[in-house]
């Protein structure tokens, strides 16, 4: 037995130091390895892309080459479109999106706790709520366009449409995931029952709607530009329209990008949000996802 | 200061308490019939009993959160209707404010009371050194292990100086050593402000440990069965040492006697449901 000890502890002379200094080299190594997986990835699929079609295996009339997507970008940063400079368009579909997207949040917030918390109403409305939400609502958008023109008004609304139901589902059942014995507590406390929304059941419904936002904001951004292409003055989606009667892939995916970009950065500001809300929060925490 | 705080304990008087539910299908379940007993002002009275017998329901008919279906229930002399002024509620699961510090959780009590904030905050200081959390103050519960939330959910209940305070199997979660040094603590608390106290356990060693009296209740429809009164002297000091009592051993067994039978009937009318 104790042979044992000392063979195998003479096996391993490693001090503690230079165990610390081998768990953070194999460490070290693993998140190299991760980020040249990351770079590799992206050059064999763009790559394969641009090697396909220019071998012609794939007609880049059709499907596009990165190259062409490339100048795309550049003509339109350049020289603009036929509606005015990339700028101006790409401005009025953030403006679309961001006034859908909290006009959707908005009421998708104060219907969604309004339903949560009044029994009474859910149980009336629940059934209809189901039925809304299995609409393909993307279709409202041609009625918006007939009905409210081609102005940025329609954009808005299928972009809030679109978001309402997501954070709307989200913040009901927020509110229905309340812990019952958290609402005693403050009840036996002497909260009045304003009291308990403010102190139990929006904190509470608050992690299901900022957890809801970030496929919300995606969607926003995917209203107001199917509603372009159905019809607009100015826009990306416009932008993307034309390209498409243009038999001009190219610019379609420079405009994806375009819009690609975006939806990152405001994906950024969301993750920044909700760590400074939800910082109490121990990490890990999923949504329902309600498409 | 004692004497006022004492003077401040109400009594709790149940009397042909029944409730009675309606499950899921829509048939009446009588989860409590003709439970009938006084807790005298500044008394710890546990109630022990199988899983499932109402202890539960009876506590909330006391807290005001329920209604009796039948029977009446005064704390204080004045029957309850609506939540009951002065009580305090400790549940298994630790009911804290997961997005609250350890600060905020405590001051909620006096804040819904219209206490001032700054005021609220040194009570609250003042309660978490006393449970020992001096200097955790800005953590979040998350962050606090299972004894350390229960510290918090015991000064949160007590910061209101509470005439009553209902315990819901408050410890049942604790692994055994956290459980006694809560216990010591708990009593330790109570002997200070000593406010009438309803103690729900299915541990009977727990009930004996802490209380000046052990209601056992039978399941099914809930109802009283009998009452047994602990002499062990106060102030009891340490949970552990009292197990070792001549006295407690003697009391701890004469009450299991009663309590076999009950938990025996309870288990089988499970197991053949089950079956």
């Amino acid at each position: 037995m104790t042979a044992t000890v000392r063979t195998s502890s003479a096996a391993v002379p490693a001090s503690e130091p230079d165990v610390y200094a081998a768990a953070r080299k194999a460490r070290r190594r693993r998140r190299n390895l991760i980020w040249v997986g990351r770079i590799v990835l992206p050059l064999i699929m763009i790559g394969g892309w641009q090697w396909f079609t220019t071998e012609g295996w794939v007609d880049k009339f059709f499907f596009g080459q990165p190259s062409g997507v490339w100048h795309s970008l550049v003509h339109l940063v350049q020289h603009g479109t036929a509606f005015g400079s990339i700028w101006l368009n790409l401005w009025v579909t953030i403006k679309e999106a961001l006034y859908g997207f909290l006009l959707g949040t908005g009421a998708g917030v104060v219907v969604g706790l309004l339903l949560g918390q009044v029994r009474f109403l859910a149980e009336v409305v629940g059934p209809y709520i189901k039925v809304a939400n299995s609409i393909p609502r993307i279709i409202l958008g041609s009625i918006f366009i007939v009905a409210f023109g081609l102005g940025t008004f329609p954009k808005v609304l299928l972009a809030a449409v679109l978001v309402f139901f997501i954070v709307f589902f989200n913040a009901f059942q927020g509110v229905r995931e309340v812990d019952q014995n958290l609402v005693a507590n403050v009840k036996v406390l002497g909260a009045s029952p304003l009291q308990v929304a403010r102190h139990v059941t929006v904190p509470s419904a608050l992690t299901w709607i900022i957890a809801s936002l970030h496929t919300a904001f995606g969607f926003a951004i995917i209203g107001a530009l199917v509603a372009e292409v159905l019809g607009a003055q100015h826009g990306i989606g416009l932008i993307i329209s034309e390209a498409q009667g243009n038999f001009d892939p190219n610019t379609v995916f420079a405009c994806m990008t375009i819009m690609a970009v975006f939806t990152l950065i405001a994906e950024f500001v969301i993750t920044l949000l909700e760590k400074r809300v939800l910082a109490w929060r121990p990490p890990n925490r999923s949504e329902t996802q309600v498409v | 200061m004692r004497t006022a705080q004492q003077a401040g304990a109400a009594s709790i008087e149940i009397a042909g308490l029944t409730k009675r539910f309606l499950t899921p299908k829509g048939e009446p379940f009588t989860a409590v019939k003709d439970v009938s007993f006084t807790v005298e002002p500044g008394q710890f009275c546990a109630i022990v009993g199988p899983t499932g017998c109402g202890k539960s329901t009876t506590l909330a008919q006391v807290a005001g959160l329920d209604r009796p279906s039948a029977g009446t229930v005064k704390v204080g002399g004045r029957q309850v209707d609506g939540v009951t002024d002065g009580v305090s509620f400790m549940f298994q699961t630790d009911a804290l404010f997961p997005w609250k510090t350890v600060l905020g959780n405590v001051t909620v009590g006096p804040t819904l009371r219209g206490m001032p904030k700054k005021i609220a905050i040194a009570l609250a200081r003042d309660w978490l050194r006393r449970v020992g959390l001096s200097g955790f103050e800005d953590r979040y519960p998350h962050q606090l292990s299972g004894g350390m939330r229960k510290r918090v959910g015991m000064a949160a209940a007590l910061i209101n100086e509470p005439k009553i305070l209902l315990m819901d199997e408050p410890f049942g979660a604790l692994d055994v050593q956290t459980k006694a040094i809560m216990q010591t603590e708990l009593l330790a608390l109570w002997e200070q402000l000593r406010p009438s106290v309803l103690f729900i356990t299915h541990d009977l060693d727990e009930a004996v440990a802490l209380a000046d009296r052990v209601l056992i209740m039978t399941s099914s429809p809930g109802s009283i069965k009998s009452s047994f009164d602990i002499d062990l002297p106060r102030p009891r000091g340490e949970v552990q040492e009292i197990r070792h009592d001549a006295r407690f051993i003697e009391l701890q067994h004469q009450i299991w006697t009663t309590l076999k039978d009950e938990v025996e009937r309870a288990y089988a009318r499970t197991a053949g449901v089950a079956a």
